[in-house]
């Protein structure tokens, strides 16, 4: 399904390390995703996995969660789906704080259509239905923080290492955790605003990126943050109505 | 069991939610819209006593998802809303069909297009349950007459979901939706409640087998590893484009359905051996046809009653099998003509077919279908 080098494999293979490392009963695990090039990845694994409609998947795994709240999900989205289609379903998962995983793969760009603006696509840059430049983007971490995710992290897929890890942590937060994934689009995005094959386009990633705990000290103006942005526990969703209708009797 | 048997007073609305905790529900998702509100209300606080569960999604599309979702986790999920609403979830109701999970959507019909009269009846969206998704898929829909069928088909709906893996229509309207009849609510071990086959645990599981009319569906939880996609899928869930494989699939959707019809047509007549005019109804109208045709035939005219609760799939047959027997088929209802053209296709010639039709947020009265009848014997 996807083109030669991009980069949504290797957030997969980050997905299934922490899985791994996680050690979680693997029947305990699914996979909700929705519509684009990076949900496809629920076909390629051999968990309980949920292909759903465009910008629906957090809503389809609202659902999930509620009726079976000892599985683990993980929410696979990409940045069109889960920012633009999906923002609504989005800020209200994390308003509710529900104990889901999303995990956004960003290439800045709709690729499965073939190269068309997201709101992530950064402002200026091009897309084929932005000729003369994107819109102002949406910075998705600070959305997460914002609509009160629990836990926001964000690493490139030059950051694999980081990621695994970022995942693994965003699994243990009992409520709604985002990890960002910047992934890289070399065929749709790369193409359109000449950055580069794939190496070049991790190459980019490593050097313009930044860990978040350094933004103090140094300057960071037009880097990106990689690391965990927000983690602070708040009463989950799903436990919360569940004590608040226990005791309820005919 | 020892039970004293329960009349109860209810609306249409409240009928609907009793019936769906008869018949098991243990999700609600939704989003408030008149004329159908009372129905999240009811299920809101009822469904925590059975340990159900409730919640109000952020829009209606959404909430279409929430119970598509929670099907998946293995429970009875049904979600109500209006037209609009009922327009919102169009995409995830033909998710919900080609992947074959099970959930009942009750759609309280108000006066439209577009917001239209939030608060005034209509049968405006029998069109839209049939053909409201895109593609071909085959559709179930009843549509109640009064209080006690409304709780009725609300569990046949669970029932023949969970049989056939299917979602399924409820189409109330806004005035049997906000009637209150006088009714008595069936002993629980009155009713037959079906439940979904799920597959024998360790052996190899296929959740969309060519060979089934309808295949076993494990529930997300119960540690079958397979997919569930709204793409063309082969026997495992997983994605193709075959066209073999397509026409297979799309095929047994459409015959589990037909394979079903005695049991999902329900309908009702008196009247007709003598009949040169038959009156065919659904829903709200129905009630008004009933008392016309009563008058009718105590002033010796020779009119027959012949009522559909289930609009789809629609019983061509059974018109069919009347309509060189009688002269005219008189159809009233509150829209522009929607069943009319269904019950000219069940015809096809051997009859006249008349409307009539309302379409101004008041009910068709029965002096207004006796005038009628008058004029088209």
């Amino acid at each position: 399904m996807w083109c030669s080098g991009c980069g949504n494999g290797l957030v997969t293979g980050s997905l299934l390390r922490a899985i791994e490392n996680l050690d979680i009963d693997t029947s305990k695990i699914a996979i909700v995703s929705g519509i684009g090039c990076s949900s496809r990845a629920a076909g390629y694994l051999n968990f309980q996995t949920l292909h759903t409609t465009h910008g629906r998947a957090l809503a389809f795994a609202t659902g999930l969660k509620m009726v079976r709240p000892e599985l683990t999900i993980f929410v696979i989205m990409g940045d069109g789906d889960a920012m633009a289609i999906g923002g609504n379903h989005f800020i209200h998962a994390s308003r509710r704080n529900i104990d889901l995983n999303a995990i956004i793969f960003n290439n800045n760009i709709y690729g499965m259509t073939g190269g068309q603006a997201s709101p992530l696509t950064p402002q200026g840059e091009k897309a084929t239905t932005a000729p003369y430049g994107a819109e102002r983007n949406f910075d998705i971490m600070k959305v997460a923080v914002a609509t009160g995710a629990t836990f926001a992290a964000r690493a490139t897929t030059y950051h694999l290492p980081l990621l695994d890890k970022l995942i693994e942590k965003g699994v243990k937060n009992k409520g709604f955790s985002v990890v960002e994934a910047l992934t890289y689009c070399p065929v749709g995005y790369g193409k359109l605003n000449k950055k580069g094959d794939a190496t070049a386009m991790l190459n980019w990633y490593k050097e313009n990126s930044i860990p978040v705990e350094k933004c103090t000290t140094v300057d960071h103006e037009g880097k990106i943050t990689v690391g965990i942005h927000h983690h602070q526990a708040a009463p989950e969703f799903v436990e919360e109505y569940t004590r608040r209708t226990q005791g309820v009797k005919r | 069991m020892g039970q004293i048997e329960k009349t109860r007073l209810f609306q249409g609305n409240e009928a609907c939610v009793a019936g769906a905790i008869a018949a098991g529900a243990n999700f609600y998702a939704g989003y408030p819209i008149t004329p159908s509100t009372e129905i999240a209300e009811l299920a809101a606080r009822k469904l925590p006593e059975t340990g159900g569960k409730f919640i109000q999604m952020e829009d209606e599309i959404g909430s279409m998802a929430a119970v598509i979702g929670a099907s998946i986790g293995g429970a009875k999920s049904f979600t109500a809303t209006s037209g609009p609403g009922f327009s919102l979830k169009q995409e995830n109701i033909g998710y919900a069909m080609m992947a074959e999970i099970p959930c009942v959507i009750v759609n309280v019909q108000r006066l439209g297009p577009s917001t239209g009269i939030a608060t005034a009846p209509a049968q405006g969206d029998i069109m839209q349950a049939r053909w409201g998704t895109h593609g071909d898929h085959p559709v179930i829909a009843f549509a109640p007459s009064s209080v006690r069928e409304t709780f009725d088909l609300t569990v046949k709906a669970f029932n023949l979901s969970e049989k056939l893996r299917q979602p399924v229509f409820i189409l109330l309207d806004e005035i049997v939706g906000h009637m209150r009849e006088n009714i008595h609510i069936p002993h629980q071990d009155e009713l037959e409640i079906i439940n979904r086959e799920k597959p024998l645990p360790d052996q190899p599981y296929k959740p969309y087998d060519e060979e089934k009319e309808v295949s076993p569906l494990a529930s997300f939880g119960e540690g079958f590893s397979y997919n569930i996609t709204g793409l063309v899928h082969d026997e495992y869930g997983f994605p193709t484009t075959d066209s073999e494989k397509t026409k297979k699939l799309l095929s047994r959707l459409q015959r589990k359905i037909d394979n079903h019809l005695e049991e999902i047509i329900l309908t009702e007549e008196f009247g007709m051996d003598d009949a040169s005019l038959v009156v065919v109804s659904y829903g709200c109208t129905a009630r008004s046809v009933r008392q016309a045709v009563k008058m009718a035939r105590k002033n010796g005219l020779p009119v027959g009653f012949f009522r559909t609760a289930t609009i789809w799939p629609f019983p061509y047959e059974k018109i069919s099998a009347f309509a060189d027997k009688t002269k005219t088929l008189l159809v009233p209802e509150m829209n522009m003509g929607q069943i009319f053209g269904e019950v000219e296709r069940a015809v096809h010639g051997q009859a006249r077919v008349v409307g009539l039709n309302r379409f101004d947020g008041e009910m068709i009265t029965p002096d207004e279908i006796l005038q009628k009848i008058l004029e088209v014997i």
